[in-house]
């Protein structure tokens, strides 16, 4: 009996619960090109980091020799110009420096930090709006909303209207689903099509509006930047803006979900979440070890011939970085399949590292850290409805599809700690 | 008693004492305890403070953004110690096992570590020193009373030396909208450190952000007011610079002076260790009590040759600590060599600075990624065929691939394609780096002489 390739069954839907046995048997051959022309996989965590460090590695896609077509690719359909998740540099730490202008230390050291009273409302609003139900889905009702509606303040999206811009990403983001694709119902692609348009026509008016009255949200910085590389174009400003959409979208639904599940499997830490809040940092960073919402990268080529443990990785070929299996390397964690946030040796692969090391970063942990706080500390006795959950088709953005718990109460939200 | 077993005593009931109270000697401190030292631990040191991070004091001090008073060193665990500071350690008796002090008491000790570090290199006219209006930069003191001096917008500030530290003070002042000149000997700014295609850089840097950099000149005297003010700066080429601050930056000088007479292989280059961190004594034969770690440590360094590096480098002080306090209390199996990749970062001008490796061994320096004309790039240097050194100008975040590549010997030059490449950065030019011979001030590194291998390294030869 012959068995599938390894990096077939890895994507396979069938494994989508548990894939960690697949990335072990991985590691075994740490650098493996399992078919003639197809990717290489680099699965061990200092190959992993010494690889994102590495600049013989491109993520421009133009240097692919074959054609970007294998079920792992993002659909390039937006009609706008590469995001600098796809660029090398100069071009990319060009756009990355002024977005982190806008964004960041040093020039916008208090963004994410003035966001926190509004993320705490947020959560809470999200929470109060489960009522007296007795059974949640996590996703649907919690994960899902939660960071778009961050991305709207942060761009500054006025509040009347979030719930357009909602309903276009929603469409959106279902369509970027392996799932929808593969079934390519014309119907639904034209929709997600048309909202695609929608949005960017929407975002291009924000921000001409924004170019002429500057408030104090992100695209007024892109567009009104003064630093030393001047402003993003307009095209290029909707190019980064669809990136932290998409991007920062269900990468942070699953890293919540994730977290979620997790928490419920692991109740030990859930109990010690409830009574010590600062906990959540710890577990965050946890999780982006053991549950990482990005399970690989597969999106890299090597623009010169790479050795790497004895075997050359030809100039052109395309690298695939398994960030998951890396972040489970028993050479470089102890006891690496356990969750256990009290590790000293902490530390992930979760965000990548090098120059794409992920932009919104401190965002994320900060939307993670205070949603899994708030839910376990309002949630009374959650338990898991079905395990594991259904998961998303997607196996490079893996996470729950549902995440069903059953609750005895929501407990009605005290004054907010935050 | 077997040296197993006077181990186990000694970590159980011995006595450490460390000289130098700063951040090797915390660092140590804290290593020894969490290897399970319980007996009693001294640390000494001459100044009256806590131990402080040195970084901020040339950069976010002069700038009025943090407190000198706010840079006390995080402490990571408990240390139980006994800290004598504000108390210079005098002199050292091997034989007895003693520190003496400068109050006169004498401490005793079973380990000792030295961790005494720097101080900066003053003013050598001495009565030109004295005047009111020249500043050091190496203390929170110094820190306090040169930001003060800041503070009250002088109408320009005067550094000698164009060094890291000489280059971010003068950054600070130009952010501070400070008129700055800036005299230095060789042709650019740290030029003793990253050599002339770098300084070249970095002399632009320093004119576009209105300093008034000097080079190739020396100051030859200061001259004061009647009431004993510096009012101007007298250079080699015969021009007279009038300013009312002068900051002395020309390096530092090992603080070894308390060790002459010990016996102990210590001198102005610092205290000559192996790579286990043991001092070796005057005749070249080593010590098996008397640790050092910190800047004034000089190690043979497998990776270079074998050559004692002196490293004023804050990562080499912590790892060098910690590896010295492992080695006090292991027994000999169990040992290990200090074996730190050289790197120091820097912030001047907005720019961030990054190296890795030795630069000042290199002979050829290739641009692999970026351009030097936009002062964002990754330089390479190349010493006999083999990478050796990198160094970034806001570009650290591909620094760990040429770590790797040094460590590995990869071969130079660097043929093979990299992504943002440019023309410019085809071939090798000469790093240009001044003659040794000549006295220079400034460099990190300070390279000499040669040990013989130590045959229990064994090191992955380069692959050409």
């Amino acid at each position: 009996m012959t068995q599938a390739p390894l990096l077939r069954r890895i994507t396979d839907y069938a494994n989508r619960a548990d894939p960690y046995p697949l990335y072990e048997e991985l590691r075994r051959t740490p650098v493996l090109q399992e078919e003639e022309g197809g990717p290489y996989a680099v699965s061990s965590y200092y190959d992993i980091l010494g690889l994102l460090h590495d600049p013989r590695i491109s993520s421009d896609a133009a240097h692919l020799t074959a054609p970007d077509d294998d079920e792992l690719s993002e659909p390039e359909a937006t009609g706008l110009p590469p995001s600098f998740l796809r660029l090398d540099p100069p071009e990319h730490d060009r756009l990355r420096r002024i977005a982190n202008r806008s964004f960041g230390p040093p020039h916008r050291p208090h963004r994410i930090d003035s966001l926190r009273g509004e993320l705490a409302r947020i959560v809470t609003g999200l929470i109060d709006g489960f009522g007296d139900a007795r059974q949640i889905d996590v996703v649907d009702q919690f994960a899902h909303p939660f960071p778009v509606t961050v991305i709207c303040r942060l761009l500054g999206v006025p509040r009347e209207d979030e719930p357009r811009f909602r309903g276009w990403v929603d469409l959106i983001v279902a369509a970027l689903d392996p799932e929808t694709r593969q079934s390519g119902d014309p119907q639904f692609l034209r929709t997600a099509q048309e909202a695609r348009m929608q949005l960017g026509m929407y975002l291009a008016e924000l921000v001409e509006q924004r170019a002429r009255e500057p408030r104090d949200d992100m695209l007024s910085d892109l567009v009104a930047d003064h630093g030393p590389d001047g402003a993003m174009s307009t095209m290029e400003v909707l190019s980064t803006a669809v990136l932290l959409l998409i991007a920062g979208h269900e990468t942070t639904v699953n890293l919540i979900a994730n977290g979620m599940l997790t928490l419920l499997r692991h109740p030990e830490f859930l109990h010690r979440l409830r009574e010590d809040p600062a906990l959540s940092v710890r577990i965050v960073e946890e999780l982006l070890r053991y549950e990482p919402p990005v399970q690989l990268l597969p999106q890299r080529t090597c623009v010169a011939d790479i050795e790497l443990r004895g075997i050359t990785i030809p100039k052109g070929s395309r690298i695939w970085l398994v960030l998951a299996a890396g972040n489970r390397d028993p050479e470089r964690f102890r006891d690496p399949d356990r969750f256990d946030p009290d590790r000293e040796d902490l530390g992930h692969l979760g965000f990548g590292s090098g120059i794409h090391i992920c932009f919104g970063a401190p965002l994320a942990r900060l939307e993670a850290q205070l949603a899994l706080t708030e839910l376990v500390r309002r949630l009374d006795n959650p338990r898991l409805v079905e395990d594991p959950p259904p998961y998303r088709q997607n196996a490079v953005l893996r996470g729950p599809r549902h995440l069903r718990i059953a609750v005895d109460a929501v407990r009605p939200s005290e004054a907010v700690r935050f | 008693m077997p040296d197993e077993e006077y181990h186990e005593w000694l970590r159980r009931e011995g006595r450490i004492v460390i000289v130098g109270a700063s951040l090797a000697g915390l660092r140590a401190a804290e290593a020894l305890r969490a290897g399970g030292f319980a007996g009693s631990l001294t640390l000494i040191g001459d100044e009256p403070h806590e131990p402080y991070d040195r970084p901020p004091l040339s950069k976010a001090v002069l700038l009025g953004k943090a407190s000198p008073e706010h840079t006390e060193l995080p402490r990571l665990r408990r240390t139980d110690a006994t800290w004598r500071l504000g108390v210079a350690a005098t002199g050292l008796d091997m034989t007895a096992k003693r520190v003496r002090l400068a109050d006169g008491e004498e401490v005793p000790y079973d380990r000792l570590l030295i961790a005494t570090g720097v101080r900066a290199r003053p003013w050598p006219k001495e009565d030109e020193a004295q005047l009111d209006g020249v500043f050091v930069l190496r203390t929170r003191d110094d820190a306090v009373r040169l930001h003060r001096r800041l503070a009250a917008s002088p109408r320009r500030v005067f550094v000698i030396g164009a060094g890291f530290t000489g280059s971010e003070i003068a950054s600070a002042c130009r952010a501070r909208g400070l008129a700055v000149t800036v005299a230095e000997r060789a042709d650019g700014p740290l030029v003793g450190a990253l050599g002339g295609v770098i300084g070249a850089v970095a002399a632009d840097l320093h004119r576009d952000n209105g300093v008034d950099l000097r080079t190739g000149v020396t100051v030859t005297g200061l001259e004061g007011d009647a009431t004993g003010r510096v009012r101007a700066a007298h250079l080699s080429d015969g021009s007279v610079v009038d300013t009312d601050v002068v900051v002395v930056s020309l390096g530092a000088i090992r603080n070894t002076d308390w060790l002459k007479g010990s016996g102990l292989g210590a001198g102005p280059r610092g205290i000559a260790c192996d790579a286990g961190c043991r001092a070796f004594d005057f005749r070249g034969i080593v010590t098996d009590d008397v640790f050092v770690a910190g800047d004034v440590a000089r190690c043979p360094h497998p990776l270079f040759g074998y050559q004692f590096l002196s490293l004023e480098h804050w990562g080499n002080a912590v790892a060098q600590a910690e590896v010295a306090a492992h080695n006090m209390i292991s027994a000999g199996a169990d040992r290990r060599p200090h074996l730190w990749m050289p790197a120091f970062w820097s912030s001047q001008f907005g720019v961030n600075i990054k190296s890795v490796g030795v630069p000042a061994m290199g002979e050829e320096i290739m641009i692999t990624q970026g351009s030097l004309a936009e002062r964002r790039f990754v330089g390479v240097y190349g010493h006999q065929g083999r990478v050796i050194a990198a160094v970034s100008f806001d570009n650290s975040r591909w620094l760990d691939f040429y770590q790797q590549q040094i460590e590995r010997g990869a071969p130079f030059p660097v043929e093979y394609r990299t992504v943002d490449r440019r023309p410019e950065g085809r071939a090798p030019m000469p790093a240009g780096f001044p003659d040794p011979s000549l006295p220079t001030h400034g460099p990190t590194v300070t390279l000499s002489g040669y040990s013989p291998a130590d045959r229990q390294l064994v090191f992955t030869p380069a692959r050409h």
